[in-house]
């Protein structure tokens, strides 16, 4: 029996910007599952909200109505959405990894650190911090002479990757994904879609957005669709 | 996770105060100027909890009353009203019921303070030395080559040619004086540290080798800090959770990328817009 990590309930969300009196919806009515050891993979034209949802999972949105229930480790079901921010602080740092479209990170820091930072947080000792780092850069074929370097001046490829490692490497118990494989050649997304499955393979619950009806054949287990929460003529005709 | 600070209700008021003072003013009326009595509300009903190893930050235009907040907590100022607990190692103190031995205890043993103008936490008349040793003297440290050891050491940490450990501040350039300020705050591993509008005015690349050595003591020493900045980036960098102010009141609170990516109060809005 696998053991559900997230359940999402009438989940939207829309964005009240004050200075043009304005309330932009961006998600609405969502609910899905997210399992132990199963991708979810979020589908839908752009604008239906799938990277909202995301970002809502992980507190950079505030939720607008709606449950986010998540089952800790420790078999605590807290709702996302109420959660006080040491909390979900907490989860970041422990539980919950989330790899976006494009890298963030702190300027000025090699590679290998970026990607052992998780880690490091987490209470592993610093070389072996960067020794699992390393391993997860060469996992997803970053070339070795780049490790010592900030990915500032990094290609887009380049970036995702040290994006990737940094999601991968501490093993979450529920990973994120906002397209991962969207900049990467072909030959890289394979060893992507191998570090999904190891990390499938080893409990991790992931939801992931991908554009590829291909890629959600091979990885997804659970397919949820979105809808955009207002039919664009709507909107056009709202404005005037 | 170990909670350095909590801090209920802060309020300061500048001026003889009256009924009227903190429902007449904030960011609906626009001003913190009392228009019952010319009182200045400078913070109205602060409050936040600080853990170790946390970066808070305050953000918030000129007379937001960001910097009183942190005056009040480094006893450079009196509050009007609220509490302030602050969970040392093995006790509390509630720090507004001190007397002034057991806070100046505290401000040399256990605060760090590192101010916008270095002038107000360096002492120009004696060597950068001087200045870290006269905090390491505070603390009992009374050997002089522990002394000049330990400012060595932290002068080098914070990038100050040790060479220049026995010219006086003045001759420094500004941000050397900031680190000179910082080594000088760090001088006793504080587990609290106030950093007051630290990298404003200061060259780029000079913010930014300061910004990274603030982040290095935060992972070394697990120090929980508050930054005072009206700097969008200087947040960004830093803080993992910001307050934002505006006329005295405490407008949004929430995680940093949550205000800066979803900000939900109009003022956080006009200001996250408004970035460069």
């Amino acid at each position: 029996m696998k053991e559900t990590v997230l359940k999402i309930e009438n989940f939207s969300k829309s964005f009240e910007m004050h200075d043009q009196g304005k309330l932009i919806p961006s998600s609405s009515n969502v609910n899905l599952s997210v399992v132990a050891g199963k991708l979810t993979a979020l589908v839908g034209p752009t604008g239906a909200g799938k990277s909202t949802v995301l970002k809502s999972i992980y507190r950079t949105y505030l939720p607008s109505t709606g449950r986010l229930l998540y089952t800790t480790r420790t078999s605590n079901t807290i709702d996302l959405a109420l959660a006080d921010d040491h909390r979900i602080l907490g989860l970041r740092d422990n539980e919950i990894g989330f790899v976006t479209q494009f890298l963030r990170a702190l300027p000025r820091q090699s590679s290998e650190n970026i990607v052992a930072a998780p880690l490091i947080r987490k209470g592993v000792d610093k070389s072996s911090a960067i020794e699992a780092a390393r391993k997860m850069l060469q996992n997803l074929d970053l070339p070795e002479r780049l490790w010592q370097l900030s990915p500032a001046t990094f290609s887009g490829g380049e970036k995702q990757r040290v994006n990737l490692a940094r999601g991968f490497v501490c093993e979450p118990r529920l990973l994120l994904l906002d397209e991962p494989t969207a900049s990467l050649d072909e030959e890289t997304a394979e060893r992507v879609i191998t570090q999904i499955n190891t990390l499938k393979n080893r409990g991790t619950a992931i939801l992931a957005i991908f554009h590829s009806p291909q890629l959600i054949k091979r990885l997804g287990d659970i397919t949820v669709e979105l809808r955009p929460p207002v039919a664009p003529e709507t909107l056009v005709q709202r404005r005037h | 996770m170990t909670k350095v600070l909590e801090v209920r209700n802060l309020s300061k008021v500048y001026g003889p105060g009256c009924m009227q003072c903190y429902e007449s003013t904030g960011p609906e009326f626009g001003t913190n100027i009392c228009p019952s009595c010319g009182s200045i509300v400078a913070a109205h009903d602060i409050s936040f909890d600080l853990c170790k190893g946390e970066i808070l930050g305050i953000m918030g235009e000129s007379g937001s009353g960001k910097s009183t907040a942190v005056k009040t907590l480094f006893f450079d100022q009196e509050p009007t009203h609220g509490s302030a607990r602050f969970y040392d190692s093995n006790k509390q103190h509630d720090l507004f019921s001190l007397n002034p031995a057991q806070k100046r205890n505290l401000r040399n043993h256990r605060f760090g303070m590192v101010y916008q103008n270095p002038s107000l936490g360096l002492n120009f008349n004696v060597s950068a030395g001087g200045n870290i040793a006269e905090r390491l003297l505070m603390n009992d440290l009374r050997h002089y080559r522990q002394i000049r050891d330990r400012a060595c050491e932290l002068l080098s940490r914070t990038e100050v040619a040790i060479a220049r450990v026995d010219e006086q501040p003045g001759n420094f350039s500004g941000g050397m004086q900031q680190r000179v300020q910082i080594a000088k705050a760090l001088a006793i591993n504080p587990p609290l540290l106030f950093l007051d509008e630290v990298t404003t005015g200061l060259d780029l690349s000079v913010q930014a080798a300061i910004l990274d050595l603030i982040l290095e003591i935060q992972q070394e020493f697990e120090t929980a800090m508050i930054v005072v900045t009206h700097d969008l980036g200087v947040i960004r960098l830093l803080a993992g959770r910001t307050l934002v102010m505006k006329n005295g009141r405490v407008v949004e609170a929430g995680l940093t990328d949550q205000v800066i990516e979803d900000p939900q109060h109009a003022y956080t809005q006009q200001l996250v817009a408004s970035a460069l």
